[in-house]
């Protein structure tokens, strides 16, 4: 198969000018306002040297509260957001960062997968980057999902915790992101 | 009734020499952004084989960048088109295609961007388009300038596009830059230079003289190939 195969196109870098061609007004909005159950997650990019990235953007993409998606290659079926119960659930965010390096999101907690602890899949893209860099949130309050989840199991336990959001009080949490150096957050390979 | 199979097959492997290293010394900032310890491996499951199928925020005229709020945008039109393919020659349709760049001169309309070069208030340089059935896609709009930054002495950027694409799964999450054919800044430009010799020419667009719209545009192709799937195993998956 592989000499019939075509050659991938390369990534480059977004560069600094992301924010015209990128961002939407609404890429944030997972949900809308006043969602019931909505969270809020937010944090920092940072560099290796602990400034904040200014011209960064995040995107996330979740299974639905139900841990279903919306898509025809999960092998148990797509789920609309109409039949899943949560109509304005988009599943993606994306926001930029803004001049302090700081981005938030608001969505719903995404349900549990077969075999797998709650999880938000995260890209980082940003100047400087000249591949995004993957990364995925879980959250606290799953410690008995996250202790047999099997990626978090592969992960050192000295870095796991770069992968678990910390509660920022009621219905929000922190996630920082920190591309390099000290407390460098874990990155995946897909 | 069969269980479900909650393995799904996933992703073709990235083949070695085709994406940069993130640590590329030539261009500068990968030294203080590039991640230092080795990525931990993420075998393909259902997040990661599914994805975004956005059709939404794409609304009439934003695959044509030339026209401005008080008139047409100055420079040279173009037409950039092509096809979005995944590695198995498969299209890819109805996936969301950004791109943004600078205006003729070279600028960025873009509030960081303050090198003197005119700004031209027809052109904001951003534009979205979805891929039809057959992964097709089309924009019309300006050939950009090269310009000059920071990252080395004399340093330019070679004219670029910036494309991002969605396909069909996270897996295949892409943004690249389309370059014109024989550009003499390659030579010294180390982010086009960051991708393995053998592959950078995939992101050099063609000429195409039978695309160009006669009295009006010339034509550029760029056809974007995404990671494709892993064979369908039947196979039970072992416990």
């Amino acid at each position: 198969m592989s000499e019939t195969s075509l050659g991938l196109t390369p990534s480059q870098t977004v560069g600094p000018y992301l924010s015209l061609g990128l961002p939407w007004p609404d890429g944030p909005d997972v949900v809308p306002a006043g969602t019931p159950g909505a969270i809020t997650i937010s944090g920092t990019v940072t560099d290796g040297t602990g400034a904040a990235t200014a011209d960064a953007m995040i995107e996330t993409w979740q299974a639905d509260p139900a841990g279903r998606f919306d898509h025809p290659d999960d092998p148990r079926g797509a789920v609309s957001p109409a039949e899943s119960g949560h109509p304005e659930f988009r599943a993606f965010g994306r926001t930029p960062t803004d001049d302090d390096g700081n981005w938030s999101i608001r969505t719903l907690l995404p349900g549990a997968l077969p075999g797998q602890a709650p999880h938000i899949d995260v890209s980082v893209f940003a100047r400087g980057l000249l591949d995004r860099v993957v990364t995925r949130i879980y959250f606290p309050e799953f410690a008995d999902a996250n202790a047999t989840d099997p990626l978090l199991a592969v992960v050192p336990r000295d870095r796991r915790h770069t992968l678990i959001a910390v509660p920022d009080g009621e219905g929000r949490y922190r996630f920082d992101v920190r591309l390099r150096g000290d407390d460098e957050t874990v990155f995946l390979q897909l | 009734m069969t269980p479900p199979l909650l393995q799904p097959p996933g992703y073709l492997p990235v083949p070695d020499g085709t994406h940069p290293p993130l640590n590329s010394p030539g261009y500068k900032s990968t030294g203080i952004r590039a991640p230092s310890q080795q990525p931990v491996v993420l075998p393909h499951r259902l997040t990661e084989v599914t994805g975004p199928l956005l059709t939404g925020p794409v609304n009439p005229g934003d695959d044509d960048l030339t026209i401005g709020e008080h008139g047409e945008a100055a420079g040279q039109r173009i037409v950039v088109f092509g096809r979005v393919l995944d590695s198995d020659g498969r299209p890819v349709p109805d996936t969301l295609v950004e791109v943004w760049q600078a205006n003729a001169a070279g600028r960025y309309a873009h509030r960081w961007d303050n090198w003197p070069a005119p700004l031209d208030p027809n052109f904001t340089g951003g534009g979205r388009a979805l891929t039809d059935s057959l992964g097709n896609y089309s924009f019309t709009t300006i050939k950009p300038g090269a310009y000059p930054w920071g990252n080395h002495h004399n340093a330019w950027r070679p004219a670029h596009i910036h494309f991002s694409l969605f396909g069909r799964a996270f897996t295949q999450r892409l943004v690249t830059q389309m370059y014109f054919p024989d550009d003499p800044l390659f030579a010294q430009d180390p982010i086009f230079n960051s991708v393995p010799e053998e592959s950078r020419h995939r992101m050099v667009s063609t000429f195409d003289l039978a695309a160009t719209r006669p009295e009006w545009a010339l034509a550029f192709r760029f056809d974007i190939v995404l990671r494709g799937r892993e064979q369908t195993h039947f196979e039970e998956p072992h416990a």
